[in-house]
């Protein structure tokens, strides 16, 4: 089984880390795992993305055209590419900056107002966890519980930053079981 | 930093920077040296010296820098002293972009620099494997006294995988007193030095580089087959980043039961000749397919390996572009 | 009612908008250039030379020939140019690791010939385009992300005055150094840079103006506090002012 998710959005909005996050869950889990940034000459402000694969194999081609998850977290990202995404995927679309959806019928697409629920939570920044843990929730791709404590790793030596990330990551992860439950 | 090698020096340069700013922070906490120069032209210079006396000294570096490095890789290879240079490929000629390429193929095995000279150049395809070609990079360097190239590309410098250390061999450096110029208390000066008018010492210096050359040649080739048997119908030939997308193109043709192989040189100089011809030989194979991340390069020395008695397709893409394991498919297809 | 026009895009810029960080002063110091063109008329007959950093695109935003140098060669190119046309008007465009690391020995030889070309050299104390690593004129102790611990002067030596470095030449030359961080110090610089592109017309001298220049994304400030450390850390080092003048005739 190989997993490819496109985390994309713009420049600041913790694109890279969250993808970061991710494949180190997944090596943690005993999975094959390449995180691949985009980078170009726009320090700031440009659309910024990555790709991380998860894979019970070795991982041939690290370039993926098509991935099987997106997690678009503006508007020119789930423009760009939803239309890329393998059928039988799934789609998370930030809803607090994406007024479309992707019009496509043969993936999974789950709506979830990151920027809104990391104000809600007191932490503007930490939109990219609340659609982390929505992802983990959606794709079963890593334990969320796993992610939690490579947040808690990684946010070592700045303790403040621990607990407001697992909040954003576990509410992520609750709104989309709600959304999926309803989906049924 | 494992290798022993705590002396490097370089310039700025994307796709490869984070290098030089990780061991900013590191050098100093291993009493290492850390030097930002301020040119490739300076820093490949600051290799050699500090080359002179002995250490173990490398630099990493990006297409542009590299070429600026060429002289200094000239000097320090007539005057036979281990540096290790890594360069991340980006896209050319001229400032070009800074996306993965292949296009300094000519550039690492045919020398670069002026003179007849060769770098030993190693090409690894994964994270994993450029720790790996980095450890022996040194080790290399020390027993040829010869500079080493450890040739990448945007991808493999920018993506993270998992790196197993533990599987990767400690480097013994060996002693260098015999050369090194550390200074001549109790014995008689050395000379580091690559000027040689006299036409019969120069000829003699390079009749026994290209002897170092030859060993290099016997002892050093290194490559993979990937799914190449008895019955193999057509063989892709690649390195580096575009022999790992051709690896997801062969699996994908096995499960559809077409019989493909990949032939992946690792050391691109010396250049696997003999194992590759052997394998173009076998009655099966119809046919070979080059992909690269340029325009033809390689796809010289497959011919010279292959000899002109089977077919030789290319496939190449450029730019910064990376092919795709669906496009290596469709060039398939058109051979079978 | 009639209005007047009090505020345009200067013929020498075209309208693209530029890729500049928000709060970078390279826009301004385009701008600086773009109107003396103007006002001196010298569009059509200017080629300009981009260097490698933030600034390389600046074709994009000049509406007037130009062509791309290798990192740190622009003086080269302009050298090149210049003698080969000695009717053009041509500038370099360079930032401090262009200029003042691996342009080195271009930048002092230019100077050192009397090439009657203008270099506009933007000093924003650090390297921009590659992400923030050290420059040679950043400042003792300030944190880049190849002097991590802030630049040490004992193994990095001080930050490289090019004002002075080369007014120190005993060729003749017009080199000064401005800033644009508030109103008053745009006025200053426009004139300054005004009168290096009037050396070149009269075909006098090398002229060069250094600018300090604001980097917020690497220096990791926001534009206001940016523009403060200009005022607060950079002019204290880097004092303003020509330095050098060409003597009347
Ligand atoms: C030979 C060579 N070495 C290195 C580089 C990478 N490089 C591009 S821009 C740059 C420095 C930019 O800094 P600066 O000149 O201060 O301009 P800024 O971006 O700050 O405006 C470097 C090192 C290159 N393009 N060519
Ligand atoms: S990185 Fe710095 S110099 Fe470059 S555009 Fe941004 S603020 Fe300006």
């Amino acid at each position: 089984m190989q997993i490819e998710v496109k985390f994309a959005g713009f420049g600041g909005q913790g694109i890279l880390s969250a993808g970061k996050f991710l494949a180190e869950a997944g090596l943690h889990e005993g999975k094959e795992v390449v995180w691949i940034p985009s980078y170009g000459p726009e320090m700031r402000g440009g659309t910024a993305y990555c790709t991380v694969v998860v894979s019970d194999h070795a991982i041939g081609s690290p370039v993926i055209n098509n991935p099987a998850h997106l997690i678009a977290m503006n508007r020119p990202s789930l423009e760009k590419f939803a239309p890329t995404v393998k059928p039988k995927g799934i789609i998370i679309v930030n809803c607090s900056l994406i007024p479309i959806t992707s019009n496509r019928t043969d993936v999974t697409e789950v709506l979830v107002p990151c920027n809104q629920v990391a104000i809600e939570l007191g932490n503007p920044k930490g939109a990219n966890m609340v659609a982390l843990g929505a992802y983990a929730a959606c794709s079963k791709v890593v334990a969320l519980d796993v992610l939690e404590a490579i947040v808690r790793h990684e946010f070592e030596k700045k303790p403040a930053f621990i607990d407001e990330n697992i909040a954003a990551l576990r509410r992520g992860a609750e709104i989309a079981v709600e959304k999926v439950e309803s989906l049924r | 930093m494992r290798a022993g090698a705590i002396h490097y020096f370089a310039y700025p340069i994307t796709p490869q920077t984070e290098v030089a700013e990780y061991l900013a922070r590191r050098m100093p906490e291993v009493g290492g040296v850390f030097l930002q120069a301020e040119s490739e032209v300076a820093a490949s210079n600051m290799i050699f010296g500090a080359a002179s006396a002995g250490v173990r000294v490398f630099t990493t570096s990006s297409s542009p820098g590299i070429s600026l490095m060429s002289e200094a890789m000239s000097y320090i290879a007539a005057a036979e002293l281990p540096a290790v240079f890594v360069n991340i490929v980006r896209n050319g000629p001229g400032l070009g972009g800074i996306l993965p390429s292949q296009g300094d193929y000519f550039q690492a095995t045919r020398g670069g620099g002026h003179g007849d000279y060769r770098l030993l150049v190693l090409a690894p395809s994964s994270v994993q494997e450029t720790v790996e070609h980095v450890m022996l990079a040194f080790d290399l360097a020390d027993k040829y006294r010869n500079p080493v190239m450890v040739l990448g590309d945007g991808l493999i410098g920018q993506m993270m995988e998992p790196v197993d250390f533990s599987s990767v061999p400690t480097p013994h450096p060996p002693d260098k007193s015999s050369w090194a110029t550390t200074g001549c208390k109790s014995r008689k000066p050395y000379l580091i030095k690559t000027l040689f008018l006299d036409p019969q010492q120069s000829e003699e210096h390079n009749r026994k580089l290209a002897a170092k050359y030859d060993e290099m040649r016997k002892h050093e080739v290194r490559f993979e087959k990937y799914n190449i048997d008895n019955d193999c119908k057509v063989v892709i030939v690649a390195f580096g980043t575009a022999a790992r997308v051709c690896k997801t193109a062969v699996d994908e043709l096995k499960r559809n039961g077409l019989r493909v192989g990949l032939f992946r040189p690792i050391s691109l100089f010396p250049f696997p000749y003999e194992p590759l011809h052997e394998i173009s030989e076998t009655g099966t194979v119809h046919a070979l397919l080059v992909v690269e991340m340029n325009t033809g390069q390689m796809i010289d020395d497959v011919r010279l390996a292959v000899a002109d008695r089977k077919p030789i397709a290319f496939y190449g893409r450029q730019g910064g572009m990376v092919p795709s394991p669906e496009e290596v498919l469709g060039e398939i297809h058109q051979l079978i | 009612m009639a209005s007047n026009l009090i505020f345009q895009c200067p013929d020498s810029m075209t309208d693209a908008i530029t890729h500049y960080c928000p709060g970078c002063t390279h826009g301004i110091i385009h701008r600086l250039v773009a109107e003396t063109l103007d006002e001196l008329g010298l569009r059509e007959r200017t080629v300009g030379v981009a260097p490698v950093g933030c600034s390389v695109l600046a074709y994009n935003y000049f509406n007037c020939d130009f062509l791309e140098a290798a990192h740190g060669r622009a003086p080269a190119f302009a050298t090149g140019l210049k003698r080969a046309r000695p009717d053009l008007i041509v500038f370099t465009y360079q930032g401090d690791g262009d200029l003042a690391s691996i342009g080195t020995a271009e930048i002092i030889h230019a100077a050192n010939r009397g090439e009657k070309f203008t270099t506009i050299f933007v000093n924003n104390a650090i390297y921009g385009m590659t992400g923030g690593q050290m420059a040679p004129t950043t400042l003792p102790g300030q944190v880049t992300t190849t002097s991590p611990f802030g630049r040490d002067v004992q193994t990095c030596g001080y930050p490289i005055r090019v004002r002075e470095l080369l007014s120190a030449l005993r060729t003749p030359a017009y080199i000064a150094r401005v800033a644009v961080h508030t109103p008053r110090h745009v006025i200053e610089a426009k004139k300054a840079v005004r009168k290096a592109f009037q050396y070149q017309v009269q075909g006098r001298c090398f002229s060069l103006v250094e600018v300090l220049s604001t980097c917020p994304t690497n220096w990791g400030m926001t534009p206001i506090e940016s523009t403060q450390w200009v005022q607060d850390n950079m002019v204290p080092y880097f004092p303003l002012g020509e330095l050098k003048v060409p003597e009347e005739e």
